[in-house]
């Protein structure tokens, strides 16, 4: 699926879900079971600071040169959306993270936790996602030497 | 004092209907504001005067020769005389107004500290600093060769006593300690801490931001050298401060900002200074912050800084038995001298999440570290949720934030 068909999926399951509880409680859900970061990316070198929860960020590239991220997160309903970013951005090319247009947040109400005063890292997670789909794509032009 | 008479001694629902940012709903709810430690509200008297002042007075003050310049001039200056009386400073010029707590504490360690500080001198100050009784120090520290000395703080959230006896001593060159702590809510000694400095001839700055909505202050029983407070946090507008410090201090200071307003006159070759306090108010100032912290001042006094005391130690009792109800909550900060304030935490959750979620509940709370990393780490934790109750807020407002944390803990864990 595409970034976009990926964001579609997400913003009609969030429809469904009648009030404000239904969506925390399903975020929290996903933030529970979210994949564990491998714990060599869990230090510094990988910390995204963000004022009150903690981010981590791994990029990596798969045999067809798809970007894999894995992230974490202290807080559970930050590690929620980023189980949802990661699940929209994860398995496409670095091109195609590096100019994905991300609607769906804002389009499930939750456009605040990206708002710059949320400091809670996820802003600038998306866009330390994006500047890896960047360099990434620099990379993959370069010819082999 | 029996329960009754203290709630009676405060009209609750008057109080209550004179903050009209309080009748929002938010997220579909009636609001509960908890976070007055960040900023209060405004009761309607402030936002009025702020109006009138633009509406019928606006002008530049200690300038013009014209009425309206000189009602503004005295509208300002009438802010002076409230502050000085609400504190009991001996002279009207030993109020100086600021932007706010931190201005007030950098003009402090900046010019106090540009003509005192040798190398090697110390600056006292404790682990349950706000970052702006910190980062000013640091800053003069580094460009004067002083060092920074920290008083420890105990598990309940007290400063340790016996440390501080022993940190001070004649390198010394000022203490610097807040009155009450944000995030704790301890109210410090400080009429000991000065008594014991001055003993030694040290100055003591008190950080006044969270001490002076919750209490009475008088600086001249406290003997404070400097005392510093934000109007934001008693009612009043943004935007305006105070400095109080004493006067032989204040004389031997050199100016913190140049410009207009605190001269007396200029040449290129020598400017000879203002007297106080304009010395210390260097260009235009927040002339309606200080007519509307008048207000705020006169608005705290017809209810009684005794009663709202009284009223929010009842708030304090309250909220922190119904809160210790709930399986899992515990406390940072049980000293037995509390200001309105109770920071927790919830175990197995991050307190992000629980704001978060409380927000949901059209609760504002504050979570996080709440400017105060050093005392966090000492702690170990990552932040706290942090609840604060001003003179606006009852006991229902309490019950709700208990029904919202009780409903937070059963979706996060
Ligand atoms: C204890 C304490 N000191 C200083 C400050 C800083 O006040 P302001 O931001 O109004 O300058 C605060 C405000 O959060 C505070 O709680």
């Amino acid at each position: 699926m595409t970034i976009n068909e990926l964001q579609e999926d997400i913003i009609t399951t969030f429809d469904f879900f009648g009030d404000w509880m239904e969506k925390y409680e399903y975020i929290i859900d996903l933030g529970k079971n979210l994949e564990l970061i491998d714990p060599q990316y869990k230090t510094d070198d990988y910390l995204i600071k963000g004022c009150q929860s903690k981010v981590w960020l791994h990029a990596g590239v798969d045999n067809s040169g798809k970007v894999v991220f894995t992230a974490d997160s202290d807080a559970v309903i930050t590690k929620g959306i980023i189980a949802l970013l990661t699940q929209v951005l994860s398995h496409h090319t670095p091109a195609e993270v590096a100019q994905a247009d991300l609607y769906f947040i804002d389009k499930i109400g939750l456009k605040e936790h990206l708002s710059p005063t949320r400091s809670n890292g996820l802003l600038s997670m998306v866009k330390q996602m994006k500047l890896y789909g960047l360099a990434l794509s620099a990379k993959a032009a370069e010819p082999e030497k | 004092m029996p329960k009754d008479q203290v709630i009676a001694s405060i009209d609750f629902e008057k109080v209550r209907a004179d903050f009209p940012l309080l009748r929002r709903n938010i997220k579909g709810k009636p609001l509960v504001f908890l976070d007055s430690a960040a900023s209060s509200q405004k009761p309607e008297v402030v936002i009025r005067a702020l109006n009138t002042y633009y509406e019928q007075t606006n002008a530049n003050v200690h300038r013009g020769v014209y009425q309206l310049s000189q009602e503004a001039t005295d509208a300002f200056e009438m802010g002076r005389k409230k502050v000085q009386a609400f504190i009991n400073a001996r002279h009207e010029h030993e109020v100086i107004f600021v932007r706010g707590t931190t201005e007030g504490i950098n003009l402090v360690a900046a010019s106090f500290g540009k003509k005192f500080f040798r190398e090697g001198d110390e600056i006292l100050i404790s682990a349950m600093e706000h970052h702006s009784n910190i980062v000013p120090w640091q800053l003069i520290a580094e460009q004067t060769g002083a060092v920074l000395k920290v008083i420890p703080v105990t598990d309940s959230g007290e400063l340790d006593m016996e440390a501080f006896d022993t940190l001070l001593h004649e390198r010394t060159k000022i203490v610097a300690v807040t009155h009450v702590s944000n995030t704790l809510g301890t109210i410090n000694p400080v009429k000991t801490i000065i008594g014991k400095a001055h003993q030694m001839g040290i100055p003591v700055l008190i950080d006044g931001a969270q001490a002076i909505p919750h209490m009475e202050i008088d600086v001249q029983e406290l003997d404070a050298d400097f005392y510093t407070f934000s109007g934001h946090k008693v009612f009043g507008p943004t935007g305006i401060g105070i400095l109080y410090g004493k006067e032989k201090w204040l004389e031997e200071m050199p100016p913190y900002h140049g410009g207009g307003e605190m001269i007396k006159t200029v040449t290129f070759a020598k400017t000879t200074y203002a007297e106080l306090p304009h010395k210390f108010e260097a260009g235009t100032p927040d002339i309606s912050g200080a007519i509307g912290l008048g207000a705020a001042i006169d608005y705290v006094n017809s209810i009684g800084r005794a009663a709202i005391a009284a009223y929010e130690h009842e708030l304090l009792v309250y909220g922190t038995q119904r809160m210790l109800e709930i399986p899992g909550v515990r406390i940072i900060g049980t000293a037995s001298e509390k200001a309105s304030v109770i920071s927790f935490l919830l175990e197995g959750t991050h307190p992000f999440d629980v704001g978060t979620l409380l927000d949901q509940m059209g609760i504002a709370v504050r979570t996080g570290h709440h400017c105060t990393q050093p005392l966090m780490d000492l702690f170990e934790i990552p932040g706290t949720v942090r609840a604060s109750f001003a003179m606006y807020n009852n006991t229902e407002d309490i019950d709700r934030l208990v029904a919202a944390v009780r409903k937070a803990a059963t979706m996060l864990i």
